[in-house]
């Protein structure tokens, strides 16, 4: 998964001059423009900063994109289960990664 | 004055917000997201505008006067960040919504009691199970498109896109355009039903000549970036360790049966994969609006539902492009407004392009045959991490029909995405498992009395401004 945001001067599109972000995802510094989704920073950063499923402690990515399933949950500034990839970055947001394991019964 | 509350601002939507404004209704028109047009404009922020941004769009002309119409319009509120939860059925609906960031807290509640809605909530992908979709760098196409066009982010370096349907050309484009490589796009239905889709009576697709240039503009931009579009063969598996590393694609028979000894391997650092789509039906059946028997919303002339007042436009009533979705959304538009006249232009090419929904499903509509490429461990329900064996050992065993039951038992649709994901792919694998056309209890998956999550404290927070 090499995910890359398309350096603005190469798009064929001539968006404007992008402003740079910095966010921090379970404590590390990672870098992308404003306007750009949680999710998108952190894919463009090959980072696998998403949810781990409960059952069998898989990692998962971004997949829908749009909202609807669910995967790139993630912790922004203390508040638990929001989307990613509907969630525009903003300077300074502090996200780490969550993880519901099932609970185990005794044995 | 009647007020009309139009849901989503893609291309139906705003055409619904235009022609009641037109017809001199005051409007209020609710999306989700912070700028306008939905998933098929969907653009780089208004903040940052790009020289050239038709490039990636069809119609943005028409998009771009829709929105300045509408922006420059007093008699149009345009409520950004508004995430409809919920509407109370009865004579007059109530529609409550939070304003504010996508999964935020503290968000403002609003209500809002119209003369008319218009639902133009638009559809999302649909995509089939298959071994290791589960892993990070599996996309669906709509994933890709979004990431593209909405941050000109590609999803990979080297990358397949699979599945069935028009919509994965336009996707192919995007990626392009956005610094990938694309390996190849692989239509999964073969040339002869494809043909045999497209072509009964042709000459009615004359007057639907704007599509046949879209399509034909994708294809242009294949050519041009050299990508392979190939018929009968999908992606039957994806590989890797943590993430994709390559899949396997296999030739399909008619009916979706891949084929054995025609397996290829082919390393990607990303696949997008989206077979079909399904409306986003949860406010349309929360007001109590009846579907047809292939589940859309059922419109009459006037694109009103079975429920008077609230009419429907877009993806919502079939797939069928962002014609067919102007067109809708303008006559929904107009007599949600209490318009009274008819309109035969749009009425027209309403009629022409709902001729060309018909194709697209006959043409490249999902196949019986696909589950023969799953095994017992392949993940179905994505959130519950339920496998197809898992779900038909259970079925099996419980003997059940009902799908309320078999969800219970099997867990499957039952986890954070509601079984937005996965949904109509259990109530099939299960009526399959049992032997029967249709689990027999009458309910279905796509029912979610709340249709977006919020927040305990939101709900328990002093009510909204009343509109």
């Amino acid at each position: 998964m090499v995910a890359r945001l398309l350096p603005f001067g190469e798009d064929p599109i001539r968006p404007a001059e992008p402003t740079p972000v910095t966010i921090t995802v379970d404590g590390e510094s990672l870098r992308g423009v404003a306007g750009q989704s949680i999710a998108g920073i952190i894919l463009a950063n090959e980072r696998l900063g998403f949810r781990r499923t409960s059952a069998h402690d898989k990692p998962r990515g971004v997949f829908c994109g749009i909202g609807v399933c669910f995967d790139c949950l993630v912790v922004v500034d203390g508040i638990e289960d929001v989307r990613a990839c509907q969630r525009r970055a903003k300077d300074g947001d502090a996200v780490t990664t969550q993880h519901h394991a099932l609970p185990r019964g005794e044995s | 004055m009647n007020q009309v509350l139009v849901i989503g601002a893609g291309p139906a939507g705003l055409a619904a917000a235009r022609s009641a404004r037109a017809a001199g209704a005051e409007v209020i028109l609710l999306d989700a997201s912070d700028s306008l047009g939905g998933q098929f404009w969907r653009h780089l922020p208004d903040n940052r505008p790009a020289r050239k941004e038709r490039l990636l769009h069809h119609g943005w002309s028409r998009f771009q006067a829709l929105a300045a119409e509408l922006t420059s319009d007093p008699g149009c509120e345009i409520i950004h960040g508004a995430h409809v939860w919920a509407i109370d059925a009865s004579e007059h609906p109530i529609v409550h919504a939070v304003i504010g960031e996508p999964d935020g807290r503290n968000r403002r509640r609003m209500s809002f009691q119209p003369t008319a809605i218009v639902l133009a909530t638009g559809a999302h992908d649909r995509t089939l199970p298959f071994p290791g979709w589960d892993l990070p760098g599996v996309f669906t196409a709509g994933a890709a498109q979004a990431l593209a066009k909405g941050e000109r982010l590609a999803v990979g370096q080297r990358v397949v896109v699979a599945g069935a349907g028009p919509f994965l050309l336009p996707v192919a484009q995007s990626l392009a355009a956005t610094g990938s490589r694309v390996v190849a796009v692989m239509e999964a239905n073969r040339a002869v039903p494809m043909l045999r889709g497209w072509l009964p009576r042709a000459w009615q697709l004359l007057p639907a000549a704007s599509k046949g240039m879209e399509l034909a503009g994708y294809l242009a931009g294949h050519l041009r970036h050299r990508i392979p579009y190939l018929l009968g063969r999908t992606v039957i598996a994806a590989h890797g360790a943590t993430v994709v590393e390559s899949v396997t694609t296999a030739k399909l028979d008619n009916d979706w049966v891949p084929i054995p000894g025609t397996e290829k391997i082919i390393a990607v650092d990303a696949v997008c994969v989206s077979h079909s789509f399904t409306p986003r039906l949860e406010l349309a059946l929360a007001v109590g609006c009846e579907l047809t028997a292939d589940r859309f919303v059922r419109v009459d002339r006037r694109q009103q539902t079975s429920i008077p007042g609230v009419f429907a436009a877009g993806e919502l009533t079939g797939i069928g492009g962002v014609d067919l979705a102007l067109a809708e959304g303008g006559l929904a538009g107009h007599y949600a407004a209490g318009a009274s006249g008819t309109n035969p232009s749009l009425e027209r090419k309403r009629a022409v392009f709902s001729g060309f929904a018909k194709r697209i499903e006959a043409a490249h509509g999902i196949r019986r045959g696909w589950p023969a490429w799953l095994s017992d461990s392949t993940i179905v329900c994505r959130c519950e991490e339920v496998s197809y064996g898992s779900l038909c050992s259970t079925a099996r065993a419980t003997a059940s029909q009902s799908l309320r039951s078999l969800k219970l038992s099997t867990r499957a649709g039952l986890g954070i995405c509601q079984g937005r994901v996965c949904g109509r792919t259990v109530e099939d694998l299960l009526a399959r498992e049992a032997g029967i056309p249709n689990l027999t209890d009458g309910t279905t998956s796509d029912r979610r009395p709340i249709a977006v999550p919020i927040r305990i404290g939101e709900l328990a927070a002093p009510p909204a401004d009343q509109h």
